[in-house]
């Protein structure tokens, strides 16, 4: 929902429901990155109610295309994210399988050292 | 006719020099420092914890900010994805420890918050009491079979809402019934004694007609559910077997069956995947001066998290360093001013022979000790760096802690749909 002006649409107000700090928070952040913002904040009117008000006020250009960017920004640096720690873990996940494995070898080639030398020393 | 000052000097101005003169950026001489002055990038890039409280925590994260330096403050996606990086420290099937760096807090923040509250699990929600005669009220019993954490994996789950039949698909039947006989001693009921029902309810509905042919259950199952290739080898069942429900006296029994249900931790706890998840930043203590000999020593014994270490410089002296600056719980034991510990020697000392001789010369001289033993107090400097996160997340076992944080980004990235298309 947005609560702006119909002669400038360079500021708005936008009320999303059944959203907290969660959402909030991390658009408020990647709204303020944007250089064409001057104002991008949040507030929350009531705990017990499920509302947030993101304030949007820019340099010119539409609040609502400033906003979408903003979200749509957030949406890949999650995507981004997920894979990056995709393969981190694929990663850390191969380094530990190649640790046990050279760690089983490596417990293998000691008894067998230490079976030979039983039947030497008999 | 006119002098050599009046003349005027004509030169050809090439069409390269006008190019250079256009595009003249006195940034880009060789000698003008790029970037933020030291002070500045400290207060941007780190927290500086003080004895007294923490200085610049809060980020400037607006875009202009240092504009009239000619440093661009903004954070596009291209500056994001050059500069974020996952370590992963440690990573078993329960807990999780690993490194996030470069990622604004307020994002760090809802991946926590969204863990905590927001990705669902499956657990016990309605509790249908045959017979309990132990000292345990059937309600307290509910709730705590509620806490139970169940091995099942919430994505092979759908909601069950209100209108909703109870199907194969929704639900997760388990039952208990445990006696104690009379003449045996006390027993306890463990979290082992739930049994998964994988065919649905067995308790039978009473129907209104009174009718005997098809006799209704609590749930209508069209299938088994340990013919879902999930379940077929690995049976749902508690996460851990010796969870204490009960404890039964002799005599007493308790029967009932229990639903399980999928839910979100923002309803309530009981369906909170994570057994908790939380972040630090990443610590980075600084010695400010050279720490030699006795001011070493006194440095390492002081911290609790043993961050310090001594280095041998040869010749006998020794130097102390920052070894494990990762371990630093911000205990600023190394920042105090120190009249106790180490001192409380000292005092001993002075209070022993303030007992023999005058009291006042032997405290004062304590005292002076004691001041003197920490002079170096402000050469430490604690800092943590913003932007760089060590995750942790200890999952209670439905799922392993890698996959719940996959979900979680999912889950964000969802919501950052449902408001694009709400704008559209």
């Amino acid at each position: 929902m947005e609560h702006g002006s119909f002669k400038d649409n360079s500021h708005a107000t936008f009320t999303l429901g059944e959203e907290d700090h969660t959402l909030a928070n991390a658009v408020r952040f990647v709204l303020n990155q944007d250089p064409r913002v001057t104002v991008g904040a949040y507030t929350i009117p009531h705990p017990s109610l499920e509302k947030v008000n993101i304030r949007v006020q820019t340099t010119g250009d539409p609040a609502k295309e400033v906003f979408k960017d903003a979200c749509q920004e957030l949406m890949q640096m999650n995507r981004h994210v997920r894979s990056v720690f995709d393969k981190a873990v694929t990663e850390y996940k191969a380094e530990q399988e190649r640790k046990e494995k050279k760690a089983a070898e490596e417990l293998k080639r000691q008894r067998e050292l230490f079976g030979s030398m039983d039947i030497e020393s008999n | 006719m006119e002098s050599d000052g009046e003349e005027e000097v004509r030169r050809i101005v090439t069409d390269e020099e006008k190019l250079e003169a256009q595009n003249f950026n006195i940034f880009d001489l060789p000698d003008v420092p790029k970037g933020l002055p030291p002070h500045l990038e400290l207060q941007r890039t780190r927290v500086v914890c003080e004895v007294k409280a923490p200085l610049h925590a809060t980020g400037t994260i607006y875009s202009g900010a240092y504009i009239s330096s000619g440093v661009d403050n903004s954070v596009n996606l291209e500056n994001f994805s050059e500069n974020f990086k996952v370590d992963v420290i440690s990573l078993t099937k329960t807990d999780m420890v690993f490194d996030m760096i470069g990622i604004p807090p307020g994002v760090a923040n809802a991946f926590r918050r969204i863990l905590l509250a927001e990705l669902p699990s499956m657990a016990i929600e309605k509790v249908f009491v045959v017979n309990n005669t132990s000292i345990i009220q059937d309600e307290v019993l509910a709730h705590r079979l509620g806490l139970i954490p169940i091995v099942a994996d919430p994505r092979l789950f759908e909601y069950l809402s209100e209108n909703d039949q109870p199907n194969e698909r929704n639900t997760i039947v388990f039952k208990l019934h445990v006696k104690c006989p009379k003449g045996d001693p006390r027993r306890k009921v463990l979290s082992s004694e739930l049994k998964w029902l994988p065919n649905g309810s067995e308790l039978l509905k009473e129907s209104a007609g009174g009718s005997t042919t098809n006799p209704k259950t609590h749930t209508s199952f069209s299938r088994s559910q340990d013919s879902f290739p999930e379940f077929a080898d690995n049976p749902i069942m508690p996460s851990f077997q010796d969870i204490l429900i009960a404890k039964l006296g002799p005599g007493q029994e308790i029967e009932l069956e229990a639903h399980a249900v999928k839910g979100i931790g923002k309803t309530h706890a009981k369906w909170s995947p994570v057994a908790t998840a939380w972040y630090r930043m990443f610590p980075e203590v600084i010695l400010l001066k050279e720490f030699e000999g006795k001011h070493a020593e006194e440095l390492v014994k002081v911290c609790p998290r043993k961050v310090f270490d001594i280095e041998e410089m040869g010749q006998g002296r020794k130097r102390a360093t920052v070894a494990r600056p990762r371990d630093c719980s911000l205990c600023r034991e190394c920042l105090r001013e120190g009249d106790e510990t180490i001192e409380g020697e000292a005092k001993s000392k002075g209070k022993a022979e303030a007992k023999s001789e005058g009291k006042t010369e032997a405290k004062s001289e304590g005292k002076a000790e004691a001041k003197g033993k920490r002079d170096w107090v402000d050469q430490v400097a604690l800092r943590r760096v913003k932007n760089h996160f060590i995750f942790t997340i200890e999952s209670t076992g439905s799922q392993p802690p890698d996959v719940l944080f996959t979900e979680a980004v999912k889950i964000l990235e969802d919501k950052c749909e449902r408001v694009i298309s709400e704008l559209s």
